[in-house]
């Protein structure tokens, strides 16, 4: 109770964000956003069956693409594409997983590296004609949403987040269902599993297809949000980042993986700024007639350094995230009392029986 | 009919015959034990029913289906329900979901049920549940529901196995080694526990290297040495038969079998 209280304050608090920052800093929320529906998706892949996918960004680019091109060459609009951006995305990922579902741990993962870079250099050659090479497609429309233009950062806030929400209360759902169980048990003991009776294979295409729908899906507000998009932008870091997001905030944790997302995407932008806290501390000291000379204007160029050290710290001391998933609730008070009353409802009519029967 | 019927069953790893044409027929309603040395085969003939191996030759049948070659949770749908030698829980989750683990192939909810939560998802999760919870009970965990599984005792852990493989409700339940780890009062409860499985009219086919607990519990033995059958009867004769003695002792000598049971 007093989690959701909290968690309602955060949410306020960023839906309101917009009016007090710049566009520079709502784009920053943004691309958490982003990143963290990316990471989202992959965290039913990744943390809640466990399968090492570093691919991510493949399902991505597929979405993106299809968007670009039925924008494009169709003047289909933007919104429009978005279910079947995912749909493409989802038959993309069932058609290049299925052969490949039965390895575990590294050579999926190594695997799943091949996806990205095959997608990429596709796209690159042109392939069929449509992806326009190595420049990619241009002159993608901004979205209508109700009949309103999104075209600024703070309007492209609440696209972002407004899907964000709903993300979240879908996958909150998944996870706490017979879905999300039995993608946590085939994580656990893939043989256990199948001798319990649960069709692992089916499950992990499964993880993997709802995973890239959705991926597709934040590839269209990728499209509408650039305007122009080129195989660069999919390449294999950003499976990397989308790796390290969920690793670092929690795998199997949803509120982990939104945090991962803030720290992964906003640490950096904030170290940017570090010059200017160099400069106060100068300051400071030279009132009290003490000089500094002291600059950290550069060390957003030590961010990965940083990152890289936090990542091995984390796996040391805090192996499942910052945040890792809480166990799931069940209402057994509630059932247990309906079964107390079945049973004695039960036992009352036995009775009821017996005396009738003489 | 057997509800369960191996015919000249076959498995061969590489140059080794693990098993070699073994053939026994479970009539329902039996609480069948395997038992033999270490190393005889045992689990791997278990392991070809359940699916986990493909048999090289000859067939499992169990209700009149022939399992060879069927997926290991196809078989468990079917009514095949087992235990591990070595504990296989799902260590992370509660006991509850374990037991759901179990349940979840007699639901039919998928994924966009459970985004949507329709009526009929609520309602089969609730019934899940419950069911669940009974056999926690069936088993004596039901105050451990919410308990993490691989906090529980060794002892608990293999019930809890148990209770896993009854909430498949299957016909047939196969225990490979339930009473390993497990201290006198728990053997003695673990008997109790299969004698009213067997009163649920679920038939049971068992691994043990307990003999005072094959003794007690089973009704029928078959006894497999080196992948082949070298016995099959009753308790009281698989006692006094020389060629188990031999097996387990490599001795003639018929006293010291005898303390052996």
């Amino acid at each position: 109770m007093k989690r959701n209280i909290i968690y309602l304050l955060l949410a306020l608090l960023l839906a309101v964000s917009p009016a007090f920052l710049n566009a520079y800093w709502v784009d920053v929320l943004n691309n958490v956003g982003m990143y963290a529906l990316l990471a989202l998706s992959l965290n039913l892949i990744l943390g809640h069956a466990g399968l090492f996918h570093m691919g991510h960004a493949a399902f991505y680019a597929v979405g993106a693409y299809t968007t670009a091109i039925l924008n494009t060459s169709f003047d289909i609009p933007v919104l429009w594409t978005m279910p079947l951006a995912g749909l493409i995305a989802g038959l993309f990922a069932l058609m290049v997983a299925r052969p490949i579902i039965h390895l575990r741990g590294d050579y999926l993962l190594i695997v799943t590296i091949g996806f990205v870079e095959i997608v990429r250099i596709a796209l690159i050659n042109n392939v069929f004609g449509i992806t326009g090479g190595a420049n990619g497609i241009f002159g993608i429309d901004r979205p209508y949403l109700f009949g309103f233009k999104i075209r600024k950062p703070h309007e492209f806030f609440y696209l972002i987040w407004g899907f964000m929400a709903v993300t979240v209360f879908l996958f909150h759902r998944l996870e706490n269902s017979r879905f999300g169980r039995a993608l946590n048990f085939l994580r656990e003991d893939d043989v256990a599993a199948e001798g319990s009776g649960i069709n692992t294979t089916y499950y992990k295409l499964i993880a993997f297809v709802i995973g890239a729908v959705w991926a597709g899906m934040v590839g269209t507000i990728y499209a509408a949000k650039m305007t122009i998009i080129a195989p660069e932008s999919f390449n294999f870091w950003e499976s990397v980042v989308m790796f390290m997001i969920v690793i670092l905030g929690g795998a199997g944790s949803i509120r982990g993986v939104i945090l991962g997302a803030f720290l992964v995407i906003g640490l950096p932008e904030i170290f940017r700024g570090m010059g200017t806290i160099s400069d106060l501390i100068n300051s400071l000291f030279s009132s009290f007639g003490v000089t500094l000379s002291l600059d950290f204007s550069n060390f957003s160029k030590a961010r990965m350094l940083i990152f890289g050290a936090a990542m091995v710290i984390m796996m040391i001391f805090r192996n499942a995230g910052l945040l890792p998933p809480l166990p799931r609730k069940y209402p057994l008070k509630k059932i247990r009392e309906e079964m107390r009353i079945r049973e004695e409802v039960r036992i009352r009519e036995e009775m009821k029986i017996g005396e009738e029967m003489p | 009919m057997s509800l369960l019927k191996l015919e000249k069953l076959v498995k061969d790893f590489g140059g080794l015959r693990a098993v070699d044409e073994v053939s026994f027929a479970v009539e329902a309603g039996d609480i069948f034990g395997l038992i033999g040395p270490n190393g005889a085969g045992k689990t791997t003939v278990f392991n070809l029913i359940t699916g986990n191996y493909v048999p090289n030759k000859g067939k499992v049948i169990f209700d009149g289906q022939v399992l060879n070659g069927l997926a290991p949770n196809k078989i468990v749908t079917l009514g095949v329900a087992r235990t591990f030698q070595t504990i296989r829980l799902f260590k992370a989750l509660s006991a509850l979901e374990n037991v759901l683990a179990g349940c979840h192939c007699r639901m039919k909810s998928g994924s966009i049920a459970a985004m949507l939560k329709t009526p009929f998802q609520k309602r089969e999760e609730k019934e899940a549940i419950q069911l669940a919870l009974a056999e926690l009970d069936f088993v004596g965990l039901g105050d451990d529901a919410d308990t993490r599984s691989d906090s529980l005792s060794y002892g608990n852990q293999r019930l809890l196995e148990i209770a896993r493989a009854l909430a498949t409700q299957p016909k047939l339940l196969i225990l490979d080694e339930p009473a390993g780890g497990m201290n006198e009062q728990e053997t003695d409860a673990l008997i109790e526990i299969i004698a009213r499985i067997k009163a649920r009219g679920i038939t049971v086919l068992l691994i043990e290297h307990d003999m005072s607990l094959v003794m007690q519990a089973c009704e029928k033995l078959v006894v497999i040495e080196y992948g082949r059958k070298i016995a099959e009867g009753l308790p009281e004769e698989i006692k006094v038969n020389k060629k188990v003695i031999e097996a387990y002792l490599g001795t003639d000598d018929e006293e010291e079998g005898e303390a052996c049971f």
